[in-house]
């Protein structure tokens, strides 16, 4: 599951920054930011190195006992980085490379949003947490404590504590994302519940 | 099939909208044009970014003006750019002998006092394109003749552009001389 993603401006500031909450987030951010050498140095290597010369998918970054990290580049030199869980190793390169795509397809609409300033932090007024790999019943994505909506509050004996759920099927989750910014965190929410 | 005519009308709406907000003075005389080139850099940043999302990256300056040349100008305009010339250091032109936005103008001299009120926008998307990419530039616009017109894209070396390099050499400029720096994560600018 993946359970950090940044989105990093060319200059090497986080334009979109999204951890799990239950753990701590500033490790993750730590762990973002170290990768971001990593990044520098494949990019760089790109020319002395044969395979994946012109890719945009840099692959596994590094590992670390817990997890394992993965970059990937645009053309305009904005870096996506994702932090995944190790312990799931069901986990295939084709689809952390297809989880990239959409984080791409996502920015670009994001780019293209009159509204949105290049070089500006990407604005989500949900703190949207993942979902823990083994919930049962699918995907679902969950809304903060403090939204305006009528929660379900469904527990779920996962690991990691109970979360609040709400279901991806019903009318009013969906009416919770009419604009831009609200659709790039469901997209990104949703990747991170399509790896589970 | 009418996207082509869609995007040539709405410009040309576009370019004497401005010029007439000027004549009510809520533009200052003047920066018609910069405003026009402003709008042409935002859309091509995000024009840019959909462009390039599928292709591979790019090697270096002269692919990235060659990708301008071909699929970008291909894509906007519907056809590719005539003639690409450059002289290595960072200047280059980019010749289109049918420019689409000018050809329902005139074919020769009639009208070429507005024809730069036309570019601007044009200019602004190669700017912006550029920019996105990486590259900081000045992109400026002549026409000696309808349609054809010429662009010339100067590339800007500073120091924010590649902040991963290191500036070894600095000139000192006490003796004029040029000093190796002792700290090479420290940029100077003289």
């Amino acid at each position: 599951m993946a359970v950090c993603i940044a989105v990093i401006a060319k200059e090497n500031y986080p334009l979109y920054i999204r951890s799990t909450p239950t753990e701590n987030e500033l490790k993750f951010h730590y762990m973002v930011h170290t990768s971001l050498d990593v990044v520098d140095e494949k990019i760089s290597a790109m020319g002395k190195a044969l395979v994946d010369q012109r890719e945009l998918y840099l692959g596994l970054l590094y590992p670390t006992e817990d997890y394992k990290v993965y970059g990937y580049v645009t053309n305009s030199k904005v870096k996506f980085v994702m932090v995944v869980d190790s312990s799931n190793t069901a986990l295939r390169d084709n689809e952390i490379r297809s989880m990239f795509r959409k984080l791409h397809n996502s920015y670009t609409d994001v780019m293209c949003n009159p509204f949105y300033n290049p070089g500006d932090r990407i604005q989500s007024r949900w703190a949207l947490l993942p979902v823990s790999a083994s919930s049962p019943g699918g995907p679902y994505f969950l809304c903060p404590i403090q939204s305006r909506w009528a929660l379900l509050p469904v527990s779920v004996s996962s690991p990691g504590g109970p979360y609040f759920l709400c279901p991806i099927q019903s009318r009013w989750a969906l009416l919770l994302c009419p604009i831009q910014s609200r659709a790039f965190d469901n997209m990104v929410t949703s990747m991170m519940i399509q790896v589970c | 099939m009418a996207d082509e005519a869609l995007f040539l009308l709405l410009h040309n709406e576009m370019v004497s909208g401005v010029y007439k907000s000027a004549e009510q003075g809520e533009v200052e005389n003047g920066r018609c044009i910069t405003k026009l080139e402003n709008m042409g850099f935002r859309v091509g940043q995000g024009l840019i970014e959909r462009f390039t999302k599928d292709t591979a990256r790019f090697k270096d300056e002269l692919d990235i003006m060659k990708f301008i040349c071909k699929d970008f100008w291909t894509t906007v305009f519907k056809k590719q750019i005539d003639n690409l010339r450059t002289n290595h250091q960072g200047i280059y032109v980019l010749q289109d002998n049918k420019f689409r936005l000018l050809t329902q103008m005139s074919a020769g001299k009639q009208y070429l006092e507005h024809a730069s009120k036309y570019l601007a926008f044009t200019c602004g998307l190669i700017r912006g394109g550029l920019s996105n990419l990486g590259i900081k530039s000045i992109v400026t616009a002549e026409v000696s003749s309808m349609p054809a017109c010429k662009f010339q894209g100067t590339m800007q070396k500073g120091v924010t552009d590649t902040p991963n390099k290191m500036f070894r050499w600095i000139l000192c400029h006490r003796n004029g001389r040029l000093r190796r720096l002792t700290k090479p994560n420290i940029i100077l600018k003289t």
